[in-house]
């Protein structure tokens, strides 16, 4: 499943918010088709980081180069096109519409029916509108959703809820899958759910996936590669073994005088 | 909230509902039956505005049930549409009644579009402010321009020629199926479109804005497309409401208290929802008759007409609060809910 | 020139009562997040109350009292009946509950106290001063003088009472407010009493102006450039937003107007606000809004 060439290799990049520096001069990569997490303190710049890669921020200096491609801005509906979806830490789900309605919006800049062709249900629709719905389908049958298909969003639990926005993330076919934060407020048992489900999806759908994750458990458990970032900096970055016996990144979680 | 449905996943009920029963015995009773039953005053004073205003509510809803755009401008663009079709009826009559009443819905998708365009901005109250401006403007416009009324003293507009393929249009039966089939079209249309792709971003957006830009829907492209194809429903809705059911009509037809009434319908009858459109046009033709009977009824025919008025906004405004309070999702959601109880309640035998 | 002048302070003027409407809404919205769209039909019922009391030969005095009671017990049930339910849904919802309140107030007035233009005799003679030949209206002057002491007497309610600062710790940030013990439904119960107040004085003086009559309900529609224009919560920004309006539409009729035709005075301040709202949406005055994902 993995090539030599890595997907994702961010080279040097910088953020500051106001003077204060989110991201400084950050350097990793990550091959293609492994599970690499992203660890690290309160604050330490990882949603910054995530939000650089899906273009929602523009990082100062440094480049990013994804699929061999180099870029010194991002556009987030370019980086949607490429390949690239992802996942919020607060649920940016649609709440009054079904698990299945939200599936599909994942779907909508892949669109190439006109909306006149839908209002008036000219077969190119209604083609591409079935071509939509068996993804959708495939994706309530990986992520077992189908038993709330139609159900609001709104209404299931916040372990189904993540389940949903995974599913949202995958129906178009990312090559890269960004999670932010994919287990936040959930019990063990969700949790062992949604590690399953994310690699299943790594298996299965070959998708590379880049997550933030708090608890070392999940994170030793799934990834294949871990990253670790303290006050914007790297300060660990290997398999899960190597990070874990690691001193800097020890001191880093524990405290120590910086 | 419509889903579309997938024939070798769906269970029984659903395939059930595929064949709408319900729906195809209105179908009948609307075309062959109320035609040759329904006397004048049913056909015109009843029927037909419940038709067209259950088509206005269809196109504010497309824009602020669906889309989450609220817009208190509706009547402004029904003017629009009526205006223009009377300019093409007037005008170009060679180009027939169903085309005028399209350009007419067209020109008023166009305007609908213009007015729309300050959304990629702005939002929430500063939007509704847009709307506000566009009913006021509008109405002014067609009151200050004598052009759009040929010139009449008067300031009105009434229908030259309400004729299809040489046949008569303008009977009350008439008016009726002329209203009918382009209510039962565009509501075809409606349905197709919100179950759709492009629904379903217009829910998006409506659900939360800033999570369908960053999904990647174009949000601003949308939301101006909401307004035109609103607008363009509306306009229809002006033109029927101006020539097949007024018979004449100024721009006062389409003053805010009509931009209201029409919100009104959409939150008592169901945001977001094709059916309820119908429920709420159907509430408020029908509660003024209702209360005018059950006032005589009770008062012995003592009750002045201005007084009913006035009890009926008490009313209105007492339903409006309350169906926010209790059930936002209107009468339509209600009736669905007394349904799936009445369903079950044979089992509790 | 004197003309000129004559427009810009007639408008001025004029603005001033706009302000007025405008300090009830954000009064309101402050406290409550709450646009209230029945502030127009608060404004009418508190006018057509004080004028049916007149007319009955109920004394001045005694009349404005009895609508303040009756303003504030209407304060009350708003609070306990339409507010409280509907606490914590979104701001549209609860702006359509306004509208819903707005037709019960307006029904009740009109259905109580009858639906003709009642003239309101306010004691104050509207003659012409002469100021430096530039022509002014005495009730206009006043009506400002008026706006004016209620500004004051607003501000020093909410800087120096105990009810004023939890107010404004409430428009700060209501959750915080809640956590130190404030009553939210006190507050808002005394801020709607307020805004029915502050709607009395500004329905007098509209009402002395032009007749107390059913489209004073209407002159909420104009109190919605002006908020645009001052932001929606901001005292200031209200106060200047309204003498902008008020000065640009009466300058505008009688300048521009005669170009297109006249008349323009229903929508221009509306054009004028979506002008603002491009360059600065939040208002002069107002707070912005950030949204998170």
């Amino acid at each position: 499943m993995s090539t030599l060439e890595p997907i994702l290799q961010v080279r040097d990049v910088s953020l500051s918010f106001k003077g204060v520096k989110a991201i400084n001069e950050l350097s990793f990569d990550v091959r293609r088709g492994e599970i690499c997490a992203l660890i690290g303190p309160n604050g330490a710049g990882k949603s910054s980081l995530l939000n650089l890669l899906n273009g929602v921020y523009r990082f100062d200096s440094g480049e990013i180069v994804f699929e061999q491609q180099r870029f010194r801005r991002i556009d987030p509906l370019d980086a949607a096109r490429r390949g690239i979806g992802r996942t919020f830490q607060n649920n940016a789900l649609f709440k009054k519409m079904s698990v299945i309605d939200n599936l599909l919006t994942g779907l909508s800049r892949h669109m190439r029916s006109h909306f006149l062709e839908q209002a008036l249900g000219l077969p190119r629709a209604r083609r591409e509108a079935e071509a939509f719905r068996l993804k959708a389908q495939h994706i309530l049958q990986l992520l077992e959703l189908q038993a709330v298909r139609d159900v609001p969003v709104g209404t299931l639990s916040y372990g189904r809820q993540k389940r949903v926005e995974l599913g949202r993330a995958l129906i178009a076919g990312p090559t890269l899958l960004l999670l932010d934060e994919p287990m936040a407020g959930m019990n063990a048992e969700e949790k062992q759910e949604m590690a399953r489900f994310i690699a299943d999806v790594n298996r299965d759908l070959g998708t590379t996936v880049v997550l933030i994750e708090h608890d070392m458990g999940v994170v030793m458990g799934l990834s294949d590669h871990v990253v670790v970032l303290d006050y914007g900096r790297k300060v660990g970055d290997g398999t899960p073994a190597e990070v874990q016996g690691n001193p800097e990144v020890i001191a880093a979680y524990l405290g120590a005088v910086h | 909230m419509s889903v579309p449905v997938m024939s070798e996943t769906a269970p029984w009920v659903l395939i059930e509902r595929r064949l709408p029963w319900p729906l195809l015995g209105l179908l009948v009773l609307a075309f062959g039956v109320v035609p040759l039953v329904g006397n004048d005053y049913w056909l015109s004073a009843i029927l037909i505005p419940f038709l067209v205003l259950s088509l206005a509510g269809l196109g504010l809803n497309l824009l602020t049930g669906y889309t989450g755009q609220t817009s208190v401008g509706a009547a402004g663009f029904m003017a629009v549409g009526a205006f223009a079709t009377y300019g093409f009826l007037l005008r170009l009559p060679e180009v027939g009644l169903p085309l005028a009443l399209l350009g007419g819905g067209i020109i008023s998708g166009l305007v609908g579009l213009l007015f729309g365009l300050p959304s990629s901005r702005i939002k929430g109250f500063y939007l509704m402010v847009t709307t506000l401006a566009a009913q006021f403007f509008l109405e002014w416009l067609f009151v200050k321009f004598p052009w759009f009324y040929n010139y009449g003293s008067s300031g009105t507009i009434s229908a030259p020629n309400l004729s299809l393929l040489g046949y008569d249009l303008n009977t009350p039966v008439g008016r009726y199926l002329l209203t009918l089939v382009t209510v039962l079209l565009l509501t075809w249309v409606a349905r197709n479109l919100v179950n759709s792709q492009t629904g379903r971003n217009w829910m998006a957006i409506r659900d939360m804005d800033t999570a369908a830009a960053v999904i990647g829907i174009p949000v601003a492209r949308y939301k101006r497309l909401a307004f035109a194809v609103s607008s363009f429903y509306l306009g229809i809705a002006g033109a029927l409401w101006a020539f097949a059911y007024l018979g004449t009509a100024s721009a006062g037809s389409f003053d805010i208290n009509r931009s209201f009434q029409i919100l009104f319908i959409i939150i008592i009858g169901g945001m977001g929802s094709i059916a309820g459109n119908f429920v709420g046009a159907a509430f408020i033709c029908l509660l003024p008759i209702l209360l005018s009977h059950l006032g005589q009824a009770l008062l012995g025919g003592a009750v002045d007409a201005g007084q009913l008025q006035n009890l009926q906004k008490i009313i209105f405004g007492v339903l409006i609060i309350l169906f926010l309070i209790k059930e936002p999702e209107g009468l339509i959601r209600l009736l669905s809910n007394t349904r799936e109880r009445l369903r079950h309640w044979p089992l509790r035998f | 020139m004197a003309f000129f002048l004559e427009t810009l302070i007639g408008g001025l003027l004029a603005g001033t009562l706009y302000s007025l409407v405008a300090i009830g809404f954000v009064l309101i919205y402050k406290a409550s997040g709450v646009f209230n769209f029945a502030q127009g039909s608060m404004l009418l019922f508190a006018a057509l109350t004080f004028v049916s009391l007149h007319d009955q030969g109920v004394p001045f005095a005694l009349a404005l009292l009895l609508t303040v009671g009756v303003m504030v017990i209407g304060a009350l049930l708003i609070e306990r009946l339409v507010l409280r339910p509907l606490v914590n849904r979104s701001q549209i919802t609860l702006f359509m509950a306004t509208l819903g309140l707005s037709f019960i107030i307006e029904g009740l007035a009109q259905g109580l106290m009858g639906s003709q233009v009642r003239a309101l005799d306010l004691g104050i003679d509207d003659v012409p001063l002469f100021v430096h030949g530039v022509m002014l209206s005495q009730f206009d002057l006043i009506a400002a003088g008026a706006a004016v002491v209620l500004v004051v007497v607003l501000a020093l309610l909410f800087n120096k009472t105990r009810i004023g600062v939890s107010l404004r710790a409430v428009a700060d940030d209501t959750t915080a407010a809640l956590s130190i013990g404030i009553n939210l439904n006190r507050i808002w119960q005394i801020v709607w009493a307020v805004a029915g107040c502050v709607g009395l004085v500004a329905g007098l003086l509209w009402g002395a102006r032009q007749g107390v009559q059913f489209s004073l309900s209407l002159v909420v529609l104009k109190a919605l450039p002006v908020l645009i224009i001052g932001g929606f919560t901001s005292i200031g920004g209200a106060i200047v937003g309204g003498l902008i309006v008020g000065a640009s539409e009466n300058l505008a009729e009688v300048y521009i107007g005669p170009l297109i035709g006249g008349g323009i005075t229903p929508w221009f301040a509306y054009v004028l606000a979506l002008a603002f709202l491009y360059i600065r949406p939040a208002g002069l005055f107002g707070e912005r809004a950030i949204e998170r994902v």
